[in-house]
């Protein structure tokens, strides 16, 4: 087997950022309610592919533009996400007990997209889908830029928010010591209710994305979970920058893997690279 | 022989006379599954239930062994009965190997091991679907011969579950029973109170894992010949551990029997739902019971049961007179303060990120002395009293107790030698009786009892401190002077030759205070050596026979209490300087 060409190597590369940027995208939804709320949300996984559907049916059948279907997605699931925390704070449910709820509601939305969609692959077609562009020798596919394009913005105003406004100051106090921040006057359970809206609103933009660039089908939920859990804890908990560094960075080794020996490797790359994170810097959690 | 192993093997004799009735197949083949997840779950159980480490990576255990036994008995026409222990051992090595990395991090706790072993999981899956361990295709199992045990395949799967069931049942049972079972429990609640008690942590997860590991294997390597195909796309998943973790939390994981009762709840909910036409709707009741569970029943079915039980026998104890603590034995006549020195420290320092708590500090405790530790907040008293509880390392400095250099000894085995400390702020294992709380140090401690002999220490203990009528309370139950004494009699009971009490009195009321100087002058009556560390000075005048003065990490006084207090420079150290 000969050396691959430089070409193929770029490609690769670049075909790994535009996953990771998707990895990322979904990992800051995981990352802030995990690192700001103590929920380990497996159910961001199925909300995401929940949304991937409702875009698909709402531009398939209904004829509308996939990305103006956020216009009804985020406010949906924005409301979904509230009703989640609702049901979280009321039952006082702990990080390890959230990841067995969420995983339970994880199951209902998979059997629910199962019965009305069925477990064959769905596929949207669309403008975007079929757009690309080259650039010198490299392809580069249109729903995959937006992708990239959606993912940064996102994942730099989530910082910027969490930096410089009130409401975002307040949400990291509550995190660090949520007494404390109680009696400095901080609504913590108001807060609570607006940050799961909003991952879960992430959620939901993450799912257009998904069905801008993959074929669809409902098992499809339990693929993402390994790889993207991996950005999450590589990342930091609860930074909005990190899921999408980390993404990238196991993207960019996942594809370079398949492009030099078999795709088939390329799990065995993100997960050592999350074994050797969390032995070496436990901490960063 | 024990209650519950002469039911166990009841049960087995009866079940193993089940194939002889002549039923149709279907039964035999659904109560293997039944026994199957038994297996999977009640060994998940062993570490993950009971110490609390969430385990994910139960499906990599589980296909190893299946892939053992399937390689061995397909390539290499090993008998198939001889690949399973082999299976068991190729499980626990990898078990082993993961486990000396990862619990020798302190920080991969809780929901980072439960991903570290996830990772795991596909990590294996993907070398041996790489590799020629497999390859791609799968492995058949077709041509293996099946043992001739039962009078049909059917009823030999079924005899081969039913042995692996009870035997893991009977191992789970016997771990809980055990000193190790205890370990693990108290490890669950707090493992670094655990290790200072005298637990052995590292080993206690180890041993729990392998044998956790070595069990699932056995289960991997029938299911290899039950389903006699197997492919690492459907062996490594994520479903193996989520349904062990679903049926372990659905029974109870505190309790030996609770996977058991999951499992077999689960694995008829999941026929019943999925084997009709309804396969989606059943998966979607399937996923609403888990969520049901966990709100209303988070401790699971035996677990809510248990808990039931226990709250009936804690208020069917007689309470007796308020203040039974003072007489309970004679005091013994007093040892006279000896010249040997129980424990030296010289030069000890610690930094912390630059922070230095100690800097070359020496201090001589002799044997039989109540030493007063006194000085400033953040002089470094506490800090002393970690490194002598080996809790901390120190960064330099000899500290020898009783002879032997401790600086570079694990916490459990210091307190196995003879030194036992209780928390400024009461640190009990909140999911343990008041009983068991004070029995751990007596099984693990320097007197290092078994079972029986340590509940009996636990409750003369408790007579002690005047809380024998709270012994089946949990100590959220307990108010703050009851917990402080919970303390003092968890490290009472390990029967130490040097007691660190760090901050017993603070936040008690003046009449509980008298209370708590009567009893530690009662426990020095005993025989021990105190370190102790206090800011309520009465306290200090009333009990110390010698105090050392501690400011900005350094001795600035020695001397009786009445030498010391008088300095200068230690008013100054307490209360500053006067403005003249």
């Amino acid at each position: 087997m000969g050396l691959p060409s430089l070409s193929l190597i770029a490609q690769s590369v670049l075909s790994g950022v535009f996953i990771g940027a998707l990895y990322g995208l979904l990992g800051l939804g995981l990352s802030l309610s995990w690192g700001l709320l103590r929920q380990i949300n497996l159910a961001h996984f199925a909300l995401a592919f929940l949304a991937a559907y409702l875009c698909y049916q709402l531009s398939t059948v209904g004829g509308i533009d996939p990305l103006l279907t956020l216009v009804v997605i985020v406010p949906g699931f924005f409301a979904l996400g509230v009703a989640m925390q609702w049901l979280f704070a009321r039952f006082e449910i702990t990080a390890f007990n959230s990841l067995l709820v969420t995983f339970g509601l994880t199951v209902i939305v998979e059997s629910l997209i199962q019965s009305i969609w069925t477990a064959d692959f769905r596929r949207l077609e669309s403008t975007y889908g079929n757009a690309k562009f080259k650039l010198g020798f490299l392809y580069i596919p249109a729903p995959e830029l937006l992708t990239l394009v959606l993912s940064l913005s996102l994942a730099f105003s989530m910082w910027a928010a969490l930096r410089y406004t009130d409401i975002g100051k307040a949400l990291r106090a509550a995190a660090e010591d949520g007494p404390i921040a109680t009696a400095f006057g901080v609504n913590r359970q108001a807060l609570a209710l607006l940050l799961s809206g909003a991952c879960a609103a992430l959620a939901g933009v993450a799912g257009v994305c998904i069905a801008l660039s993959y074929t669809l089908a409902p098992a499809q939920i339990y693929g993402w979970i390994g790889v993207v859990f991996a950005a999450v804890m590589m990342g930091g908990l609860g930074r909005p920058l990190g899921p999408i560094v980390a993404g990238i960075v196991i993207g960019v080794s996942e594809s370079v893997t398949m492009a030099l020996t078999s795709p088939s490797w390329a799990p065995l790359v993100s997960f050592s690279l999350l074994i050797v994170v969390l032995l070496v810097r436990p901490s960063r959690v | 022989m024990n209650r519950v192993y002469a039911a166990l093997a009841i049960a087995g004799a009866l079940l193993a006379a089940v194939p002889l009735l002549g039923l149709p197949l279907f039964y035999e083949s659904f109560c293997y599954l039944v026994f199957h997840w038994i297996v999977l779950a009640t060994s998940w159980n062993i570490l993950s239930g009971y110490s609390g480490y969430f385990s994910f990576g139960h499906g990599a255990f589980f296909g190893a062994g299946m892939y053992t036994t399937a390689t061995l008995a397909s390539r290499f026409d090993v008998p198939f009965l001889w690949t399973l222990p082999a299976a068991a051992l190729v499980a626990v090595l990898l078990g082993l190997a993961l486990g000396a990395v990862v619990f020798r991090v302190r920080g991969v706790r809780g929901e980072l091991f439960a991903l570290v072993t996830l990772a795991f999981t596909f990590v294996v899956g993907t070398i041996i679907l790489n590799t020629r361990i497999d390859g791609g295709p799968g492995i058949y199992l077709s041509a293996v011969p099946i043992p001739k045990i039962g009078p049909s395949p059917a009823s030999t799967f079924y005899l081969l579950g039913l042995a692996a069931a009870l035997a893991t049942l009977a191992i789970a049972y016997g771990i809980y029973r055990s000193r190790l079972g205890v370990g693990l429990f108290a490890i669950h609640d707090d493992e670094d109170v655990a290790e200072v008690l005298g637990v052995p942590t590292f080993r206690c997860k180890m041993v729990a894992f392998g044998v956790s590991c070595g069990l699932a294997a056995i289960a991997g390597g029938i299911h290899a010949l039950f389903i006699s195909y197997v492919t690492a796309g459907d062996t490594f998943t994520i479903t193996v551990p989520l349904t062990v973790v679903l049926m372990s939390v659905l029974g109870g994981t505190r309790h030996w029997a609770g996977p058991a009762v999951g499992a077999t709840i689960i694995t008829a909910l999941l026929y019943a739902f999925t084997a009709g036409d309804h396969a989606i709707a059943g998966k979607a009741v399937f996923g609403g019971v888990l969520i049901a569970v966990i709100l209303f029943m988070p401790q699971g079915v035996l677990g809510t049961l248990v808990a039931r039980r226990r709250k009936r026998r804690a208020s069917a104890v007689p309470v007796p007179a308020a203040d039974a603590m003072m007489e309970t034995r004679p005091p013994r006549e007093a040892r006279p303060i000896g010249p040997e020195r129980i424990l030296v420290a010289h030069g000890i320092r610690k930094a912390f990120r630059g922070v230095r708590a100690l800097e070359r500090v020496d201090i001589d405790v002799r044997e039989g002395e109540i030493l007063g530790l006194v000085g400033p907040n953040g002089s470094g008293k506490s800090t002393f009293v970690n490194l002598v509880s080996g809790h901390y390392r120190p960064d330099g400095g000899e500290l020898v107790f009783a002879g032997e250099d401790i600086a570079h000894h694990d916490a459990h085995w210091i307190a196995r030698a003879g030194v036992a400390r209780t928390y400024q702020i009461p640190r009990p294992f909140e999911h343990l009786t008041v009983l068991d709380n004070v029995a751990v140090p007596a099984m693990f401690g320097a007197a290092h009892l078994d079972r029986d002999a340590a509940l009996r220490e636990a409750r003369r203990w408790l007579e002690f401190t005047g809380l024998a009528d709270k012994a089946e309370w949990l100590p959220e139950d307990l108010n703050l002077h009851q917990r402080k004494f919970l303390e003092l009699a968890r490290a009472l009971a390990s029967r130490p030759r040097l007691l660190l009490l760090d901050e017993v009195l603070s936040g008690l009321t003046p009449t509980e205070i008298d209370g708590a100087i009567r009893l530690i002058r009662r426990i020095r009556d005993e025989g021990a050596t105190i370190v102790f560390v206090e800011h309520v000075m009465r306290a200090v005048w009333a009990l110390t026979d010698r105090i050392v003065v501690l400011d900005h990490g350094q001795v600035i006084a020695e001397g009786t209490a009445e030498e010391v207090m008088g300095r200068s420079d230690v008013v100054t150290a307490f209360l500053g300087k006067a403005h003249a």
